[in-house]
């Protein structure tokens, strides 16, 4: 299978389980026979030796398809001395891998990445020890190459196999052992190949959609086309199970306004889906997508002042010049290709749920009070979905899952339709922008002031709050900060003496559930704030880049402004100097920005029919400082991506309701970019050796959001104040400039 | 009701008018073909149909009875008849060029990806860029690896010139 390891297949106690020897399965048995989490303080939650001296290695982080799983297992086999052939790690699981907090926020490599180190160099510690009493010689005489530990003169030779081989370490992780120089990394630093691919051009990875356990039936949910406004629900008038005869096997079950069928054959399920007859409670409690903005901007709200230094009220006053730019953003749906999907059984005094969650101990934790059952009664199993891009409805589905087969006493399999997911996620928040930036005759910015309106992140799931649980706001806990107007976003990649930064948050009910969205509100603060970076660069007859350069103090956000400039060969200019009114017109731009960690800055070159109001972006050049990038040809996979969903973003996505509840809910009605108007792109990794390990998932987004309203400028003189950028409000921009 | 599936004829239990997608995962239990929308707008289901790409999610089983349906997991057998190989290669020159590129990222959409490309090469073994664009332009990916899949339909268009 793919020339991986054997055990990269095996699935602790799942119900795929494809050809393993007796050894694993006594392995994975004794692991997954108690709930977990597993002790972390000990050596053998974190990694195996094998008698084939191989190396299982115990992560607690997801594989979302950015192949952070790989990079992971880069970092512990070069700590282990061992070749990449000679580790592998296992499905997460919570009664098996370690909890390591949630895969988001760009954590895996971040915060993953010290602790799997950490316990590789203390395992390989331990195992020089038994070595240096096998063999008879001091520890600092012996050395490992791929898991053989040698004398120095080659004598004498033991491997890890044969030291520990299927035993267990039984020793303390105390963090304390040195871990290796980025001078002696081997495999750190190097394009190794995704572990992942192999199987996912074959058609061999199981995908969660693929997964299916025995007496299972099918199940679908059954809701109102396009969900209705958080807290106000959706409500059953009537339902009529009668209209569901004809479809073989088909039930409906229950539990309060939480509707759901199931069939033991997946297309009567479909169908039963779509025939029960149910009458649901209108409601009007949205404010619609048109006049959503107009709702935040009025709502009274506390300020909650996120930074505050100097007198910016004083500065903006006595400014030599002053820009102000207003934005308007949209919600933007995470639209995972494949919608999400789970498989729950639910028993009498236990559950197993399988789901694509980007955090295993989190959702047993919400399973096991929806369920009512112990915590560590509830064993959550990881299978990868199609791309999440945050918090999408994975947890809405593994709660349906779970229910269902609560209620029908077998397992039951889940899939949401289009509809389901397009129509009921947790959208990345709508937002209103307003900053003012003020600089001096020279150039220097002297005040920045941003007030943000948007909401936080609903903490109920569609299914809990369906059946009848409480909608709550989502307690952002180690990921605080993301749900407000960002530090390093909105004026931290610029030195300004007077610096303010509001949030004005508001209620999360009455408007749509919303979650994380692959770098929060980032680009729709980089669309308002380097907007006007570049407004201060026009008044002043400086070249943007030059401009920035000049407001920069620290070298790195300097590093990724040089490097995307330099890739795409920019030459000083005058935004909007070149513009020649012919039909397509070309503009360049200039952005920086990033999420909560690393350093992000994007060059943009992009067309505008001035016809019909279509931008298109042509080429799209992102630079990321993510200090050690283990991976770097991942890292530089993670770019493109960006650059291409930032571009799908900017131009194509917007979520549309109108009173009464959601109404895009599909690749028709929320369009995404396609081929053909796919720019060219060219990723930048600036490779910072000696520096901390820190997140490229999603840290040249708002970058490029930033270049590509500033390309928008140089090519038309217009300041567009609200994305996406859809030929209809490019037009009618171009029509009042 | 029987249907050819990858050179082998299948006896399935579904009512005619089921979409050949449910069969094929659930009956034939394949892992190529995959739900993604189940209105034809994305391309995460499709397969071959006498050589020509479908959309298993809306063609209803009964529709391919007597044609020959390839999958995924048939492309490199497909491959290899249409090629007159003497042996079945491990990967279509498509999947191989995926790889060589590493082009993808969750990969949920690849099967179409792989599906739509194979079936362009088919019939146009060195097509131009835009001629790619255009093939595939019906094929979604939303983790935005489409540069990569350009390159590796490309790439797989050199492979398939210089292999007999």
């Amino acid at each position: 299978m793919s020339g991986l390891p054997r055990r990269e297949f095996l699935k602790a106690g799942g119900a795929l389980i494809i050809g393993f020897g007796l050894r694993d399965v006594l392995l994975a048995q004794t692991r997954g026979s108690v709930a977990g989490p597993p002790d972390a303080t000990q050596i053998d939650t974190w990694l195996a030796i094998h008698a084939d001296n191989t190396a299982t290695v115990y992560v607690g982080f997801a594989e979302l398809g950015q192949g952070g799983s790989t990079a992971l297992l880069q970092i512990a086999a070069d700590e282990l001395d061992l070749g990449m052939d000679q580790v592998s790690s296992v499905r997460l699981d919570t009664n098996v891998t370690p909890n390591q907090g949630g895969t988001y926020s760009s954590a895996s490599i971040a915060r993953g990445g010290p602790q799997v180190r950490t316990a590789a160099a203390e395992a390989r510690l331990a195992l020089l020890n038994m070595a240096s009493k096998r063999l008879n010689a001091a520890v600092d005489g012996l050395t490992v190459s791929k898991g053989v530990v040698s004398t120095r003169d080659g004598s004498t030779r033991v491997s890890y196999g044969d030291l520990v081989g299927d035993r267990m370490f039984n020793l303390p992780f105390t963090g304390s052992a040195p871990v290796k120089k980025p001078a002696e990394y081997k495999i750190v630093a190097t394009p190794v190949a995704r572990r992942d691919l192999p199987d996912k051009v074959r058609g061999t990875h199981v995908y969660m959609q693929h997964v299916r356990v025995p007496d299972m039936l099918h199940g679908r949910i059954v809701r109102p086309r396009g969900q209705r406004a958080y807290g106000v629900g959706a409500r059953v008038l009537s339902v009529n199970e009668a209209s569901l005869r004809g479809i073989p096997g088909a039930r409906l079950l229950r539990r309060g306004d939480f509707l759901g069928v199931v069939a033991g054959n997946e297309w009567d399920a479909i169908r039963a889906a779509r025939q029960l007859a149910v009458t649901w409670e209108g409601t009007s409690a949205l404010p619609g997508s048109e006049k959503v903005h107009e709702r935040m901007r009025s709502t009274k709200t506390p300020e909650e002042v996120v930074v505050q230094r100097g007198d910016v009220g004083a500065a903006l006053a006595s400014a030599a010049h002053v820009v102000s730019q207003t934005s308007h953003a949209p919600y933007q749906a995470h639209a995972p290709f494949g919608p999400n999907c789970a498989v729950a059984d639910v028993k009498a005094d236990s559950a197993l749920v399988m789901c694509s969650t980007q955090d295993v101990y989190a959702t047993r934790r919400t399973l096991a009070a929806l369920l009512k059952l112990p915590v560590e009664k509830v064993r959550v199993q990881y299978y990868e979905g199609s791309g999440t891009y945050g918090h999408s409805a994975y947890d809405d589905v593994a709660q349906a899952a779970a229910f269902l087969s609560q209620e029908a006493g077998k397992p039951v399999r889940v899939q949401f339709m289009r509809w389901d997911e397009h129509g009921w996620d947790n959208y990345g928040p709508a937002h209103v922008g307003e900053v003012r930036v003020a600089a001096d005759g020279s150039g220097k910015l002297t005040a920045y002031e941003y007030h943000g309106w948007q909401h936080s992140w609903s903490g109920t799931e569609a299914s809990a709050q369906l059946a009848g649980e409480r909608p709550v706001e989502f307690l952002a806990g180690p990921v605080q900060g993301v749900q407000g107007v960002n530090r390093l976003t909105c004026g931290g990649q610029y030195q300004i003496p007077n610096l303010r930064l509001v949030n004005h948050k508001l209620p999360v009910v009455e408007y749509l559930k919303a979650g994380w969205l692959r770098s929060p509100l980032d680009l729709s603060f980089a669309f308002t704030s380097e907007q006007a970076i570049d407004q201060l660069a026009h008044l002043l007859d400086i070249d943007p880049y030059e401009f920035r350069r000049r407001n920069i103090a620290d070298g790195r956000w300097l590093g990724v402004l040089d490097a995307a400039a330099n890739a795409a060969r920019w030459t000083p200019r005058r935004a909007a100097a070149k513009r020649n009114g012919g039909k397509i017109v070309a503009g360049r731009g200039i952005g920086l920005g990033t999420h909560l960690q690393s350093w992000g800055g994007a060059v943009a070159d992009i067309e505008v029919n001035t016809e019909t109001g279509k931008v298109v972006a042509t080429h799209l050049y992102g630079a990321i400082d993510a200090g050690l990038v283990v991976n770097p040809a991942i890292v530089e996979s993670q770019i493109c991506g960006q650059l291409v969903q930032t571009a799908s973003r900017m131009f194509h996505e917007e979520v549309t309701f109108d009173t009464s509840g959601v109404t895009s809910l599909d690749w028709s009605t929320y369009p995404i970019l396609r081929f053909d108007e796919c720019p060219e792109v060219t990723p930048i990794v600036v490779q910072q050796l000696n520096e901390r390990c820190l997140g490229a998932g999603e840290e040249v987004m708002a970058a490029a959001a930033g270049a590509i309203a500033n390309a928008f400028f140089d090519a038309t003189g217009v300041r567009m104040e609200e994305f996406p950028l859809t030929p209809k409000r490019v037009l009618s921009a171009l029509k009042r400039a | 009701m029987s249907i050819n599936v990858n050179g082998k004829p299948w006896t399935v239990a579904a009512a005619p008018d089921t979409p050949l997608l449910y069969v094929l995962s659930n009956e034939l239990r394949l892992q190529g073909p995959r739900f993604g929308c189940g209105l034809a707008q994305c391309g995460s289901c499709s397969v071959l149909v006498d050589g020509v790409e479908r959309r298993s999610c809306v063609t209803p089983v009964s529709a391919v009875e007597g044609k020959s349906v390839t999958t995924l997991e048939g492309l490199p057998m497909w491959y290899a008849v249409m090629k007159r190989l003497e042996r079945v290669p491990e990967l279509h020159p498509v999947q191989q060029a995926m790889l060589d590129e590493q082009a993808a990222q969750c990969g949920y959409c690849y099967n179409g990806m792989i599906v739509k490309a194979a079936e362009l090469l088919s019939k146009n073994p060195r097509p131009d860029d835009a001629q790619i664009r255009r093939a595939m332009n019906g094929h979604l990916c939303r983790c935005g690896t489409y540069p990569r899949i350009i390159s590796a339909v490309r790439r797989a268009s050199e492979m398939m010139a210089v292999t007999r």
